[in-house]
C-alpha cells in the first residue's frame, strides 16, 4: 500500500496509439495543472511505449513538468500486464497523491488492474474532479485537501461524490470530452525522465495476435452540429426523419442509449454517460425524454432544441428551444424552414 | 479436453426504466420500487460460457454477491444452463466498493478450486464501473481480456481470443486460467429451457428456506422451525436443487479487506437529480412557430 504523501505530484496515464496522444490525455493534464497548482505540487505523466518520446513534449506544453518516459519494445502496442507492471512500479517510486486515466477501453482495461495491485481507491468515468476538505462525520477528524472525484451514479440518476483520504494514490478514469483542452504553450519547459522497467515472464503471458483499428466512422465530438433520436422515434425506419433533418442542417447523427438499444442505430452514435460527450453548437434533442446520463452527455452544448411530445419529459429542463408536439410533424416542418432559408 | 468455467453474475434494479413512480417526492431514487433483473452483459458472460461446455465439455459454475434474493439470477442460470450455483450473502459485505467486492469474488473463487477461465460482464448497470473484472483478475493473479467477443480459439491450455476495442479489435493469445469480461455484442443469450425450469424452480438457498419456513410456521418455535429448515434442506439436497450459500468465514476471507473496512473509495455526498426549469423559449409546433425559431438560429450564426 502506498502511503498518503501529501508532497506527491498529480499525475496522468498519457494513453497513446500508434505514436499519437489521445485526447483525453490533453484533456487531463488541463485539469491535473489546475489541481497542481491548488495543491502547490508538480504534474506529471507517465508516456510508455516504442518511439514515443516526441510526445513528451505535447505533454509538456499543455502543463507537465515531468514526463516519465519508458521506451521499450515491448509496449509498443498495449497489452494490460506490461502496462500495469509501468504503472505500478513508477506509482510505488514516486508515490504521486492524485493518478488520472481516461475512462477509455484502455483506461478502464488498466485502471482498475493498478488499482487492485496497489490496494488503491478508483472511481471510474468521473465527470469532473475538485480539490475539497472532508469532515468525517463520526470521528469528526479533517482530512484537507482531498480529490473530490464526481460521477453520474444509478444509471445517471444521482450524482455522486465519492473520497478516499486513507488508501492512496487517489485515482479515477474520467470521461472523454468532458475536460476542456487548453492551448499547447510550445515555449514551456519540463523535464523528461527516462525510466527502466523489468518484466517477468507472467507480465508478458499475453500475446497480441491480430491487430485491427479503424478510423472512427461517426466522429461526434468534431460536429458542429448534432441531431439526436431517442425511444421516442420509435423505429428504425422512422429514424430516418433524424438523418434527414441532420443532413438538412449539415450535421452528425446521435442516439440516446434507448435508440441504440432499440435498435434503430449504432452504438458509435451514442451520446451520453455510455456514450461520447459532445458540446456542439446546436444539439436537436428528437424524442428523447433526458436521463440524467444522456443530459449529461450534451447539456453543454451551446443551444439545444427538444422536441418531445411529453411537456414534462427532462429533457426540457436543459433545452433552450422546446417544442412540445409529435416529432413526426415537427421535423418535416423544419426540414421544410431550413430549406425554405437556404 | 474439457474446460471449467466460472461465471460471476450480479442482480441490479434496472436502472435503465426509471418511471416516475420511481422517484421520490425529494427526487431521490426510490431502489425499492425499481424491478430487480439479471445484469445485462453477465447473461453475456453465462452464454460465453455455457457455449464452451457444449463445444469442449466441462462445467459451469455461477457465482453471486447479494442479499437472498440474488438467488433469483441463480436460479435463473440453473434455468439456462448453468450446473452449479453459488451464493455469497453476508451482512458484513455490505458497503463493499468495487475493491472490496473482487477481493470477496476472489475468495469464493479460490474456494471453488479448479477452473480454467472465469466469466464476468464487462460492467453491472447500477455502477456502470466496469471496475470489478480486471480487479479480481488482479486478485486471483490471472492474465485478463476485457471487452470479449469472440473465443478464435480453445486448444489445451491455451485460448485466442477476439477482443473489441471500441476503434477496432483484436486478438490476443492468453495461457489458461483466465479472468474474460464479455460485451453485449458477444453473443445472443439462450433463453430459459421449460424443462429446467420444471426441474430448478424449486432450488433454493438455506436462507430462503429459513424465510420460507417463518412464514409457514409463524407460531413454531426456533428449534422446530431450525428442524423444519433441515428437513427441507435434506429433501432438496437428495434432489441436488440446493444453492450452494457461503458465508465470509466459509471462504475465508479476511475482514480487513471486505465491506466497508476494505473499500478505500467512500461516497462523500450524493445529490440527485434535481431537474432545473430554468425556461426555455416555448416554440409551437407550426409552421410558422418553427419558421421563427429556424430564422433566430439563423440570425444568431448557430446555422446556415
Amino acid at each position: 500500500m502506498i502511503e498518503v504523501n501529501r508532497k506527491g505530484e498529480v499525475w496522468v496515464f498519457a494513453e497513446q496509439e500508434d505514436e499519437s496522444l489521445n485526447d483525453v490525455s490533453l484533456e487531463l493534464v488541463g485539469r491535473a495543472r489546475q489541481l497542481a497548482d491548488r495543491l502547490g505540487v508538480k504534474v506529471g505523466a507517465v508516456l510508455a511505449g516504442w518511439n514515443v518520446r516526441e510526445l513528451s513534449y505535447r505533454l509538456i506544453a499543455h502543463g507537465v513538468d515531468h514526463v516519465y518516459h519508458v521506451h521499450d519494445t515491448r509496449l509498443e502496442h498495449y497489452r494490460t500486464l506490461p502496462y500495469a507492471r509501468v504503472m505500478c512500479q513508477l506509482i510505488e517510486k514516486y508515490k504521486p497523491q492524485i493518478v488520472m486515466y481516461g475512462a477509455t477501453p484502455i483506461g478502464r482495461d488498466l485502471a482498475p488492474r493498478i488499482a487492485s495491485e496497489l490496494k488503491a481507491g478508483l472511481t471510474a468515468d468521473c465527470t469532473d474532479l475538485e480539490i475539497g476538505d472532508y469532515t468525517d462525520p463520526k470521528s469528526k477528524q479533517v482530512h484537507k485537501d482531498l480529490l473530490m472525484q464526481i460521477r453520474p451514479a444509478f444509471g445517471g440518476n444521482i450524482i455522486a461524490t465519492i473520497i478516499n483520504y486513507d488508501r492512496w494514490p487517489q485515482m479515477a478514469t474520467v470521461r472523454e470530452g468532458v475536460m476542456r483542452m487548453r492551448e499547447g504553450d510550445p515555449k514551456r519547459t519540463g523535464k523528461i525522465i527516462e525510466e527502466t522497467i523489468e518484466f517477468n515472464d507472467f507480465d508478458l503471458a499475453v500475446k497480441l495476435i491480430e491487430r485491427h483499428r479503424e478510423a472512427r466512422k461517426v466522429n461526434l465530438k468534431a460536429a458542429r452540429i448534432i441531431v439526436a433520436g431517442g425511444g421516442g422515434v420509435g423505429s428504425k425506419e422512422n429514424f430516418q426523419l433524424i438523418h434527414d433533418l441532420a443532413g438538412a442542417l449539415g450535421g452528425a447523427v446521435g442516439a440516446s442509449r434507448a435508440a441504440v438499444d432499440g435498435g434503430f442505430i449504432s452504438k458509435d452514435h451514442q451520446v451520453g454517460q455510455t456514450g461520447t460527450t459532445v458540446r456542439p453548437a446546436l444539439y436537436v434533442a428528437c424524442g428523447i425524454s433526458g436521463a440524467v446520463q444522456h443530459r449529461a452527455g450534451m447539456e453543454e452544448s451551446a443551444k439545444i432544441i427538444a422536441i418531445n411530445w411529453d411537456k414534462d419529459a427532462p429533457i426540457f429542463g436543459v433545452a433552450h428551444y422546446g417544442i412540445v408536439g409529435d416529432l413526426n410533424k415537427v421535423i418535416p416542418m423544419m426540414i421544410k424552414a431550413i430549406k425554405e432559408r437556404g | 479436453m474439457s474446460y471449467d468455467c466460472i461465471v460471476c453474475v450480479k442482480q441490479v434494479p434496472d436502472t435503465s426504466n426509471i418511471t416516475g413512480e420511481a422517484m421520490k417526492a425529494d427526487g431521490t431514487v426510490n431502489r425499492a420500487a425499481l424491478p430487480a433483473i439479471f445484469n445485462p452483459e453477465d447473461l453475456h458472460a453465462l452464454e460465453a460460457a455455457l457455449a464452451i461446455r457444449e463445444a469442449h465439455g466441462g462445467t459451469v459454475t455461477v457465482l453471486t454477491m447479494g442479499p437472498p434474493a440474488a438467488c433469483e439470477v441463480l436460479r435463473d442460470c440453473l434455468y439456462r444452463g448453468a450446473d452449479r450455483a453459488i451464493l455469497i450473502t453476508d451482512r458484513r459485505a455490505a458497503a463493499s466498493d468495487t475493491l472490496a467486492t473482487s477481493y470477496i469474488l476472489s475468495q469464493a473463487v479460490r474456494k471453488i478450486g479448479r477452473y480454467d477461465f472465469v466469466f464476468c460482464g464487462r460492467q453491472a448497470i447500477d455502477g456502470d464501473t466496469a471496475q470489478v473484472g480486471p480487479q479480481l483478475a488482479e486478485k486471483l493473479h490471472l492474465p485478463q481480456v476485457t471487452y470479449f467477443e469472440k473465443l478464435v480459439d480453445l486448444s489445451g491450455k491455451t485460448a485466442r481470443i477476439r477482443r473489441n476495442v471500441g476503434n477496432g479489435w483484436e486478438v490476443l493469445e492468453t495461457r489458461l486460467p483466465v479472468l474474460v469480461t464479455v460485451l453485449d455484442t458477444a453473443n445472443e443469450p439462450r433463453p430459459a429451457a421449460a424443462r429446467r425450469v420444471m426441474r430448478y424452480k424449486r432450488a433454493r438457498a438455506v436462507v430462503e428456506l429459513a424465510g420460507e419456513v417463518n412464514a409457514a410456521l409463524p407460531d413454531a418455535t426456533a428449534a422446530e422451525k431450525e428442524a423444519e429448515v433441515a428437513r427441507r434442506q435434506e429433501a432438496l439436497q437428495a434432489k441436488g436443487l440446493m444453492i450452494e450459500q457461503w458465508n465470509l468465514d466459509d471462504i475465508q476471507a479476511d475482514l480487513q479487506w471486505c465491506g466497508m473496512a476494505g473499500s478505500p473509495t467512500k461516497v462523500h455526498r450524493v445529490q440527485s437529480i434535481v431537474l432545473t426549469k430554468e425556461g426555455f423559449t416555448p416554440v409551437e409546433p407550426t409552421e410558422e412557430g418553427i419558421r421563427k425559431m429556424i430564422h433566430e438560429l439563423i440570425v444568431d450564426h448557430t446555422i446556415g
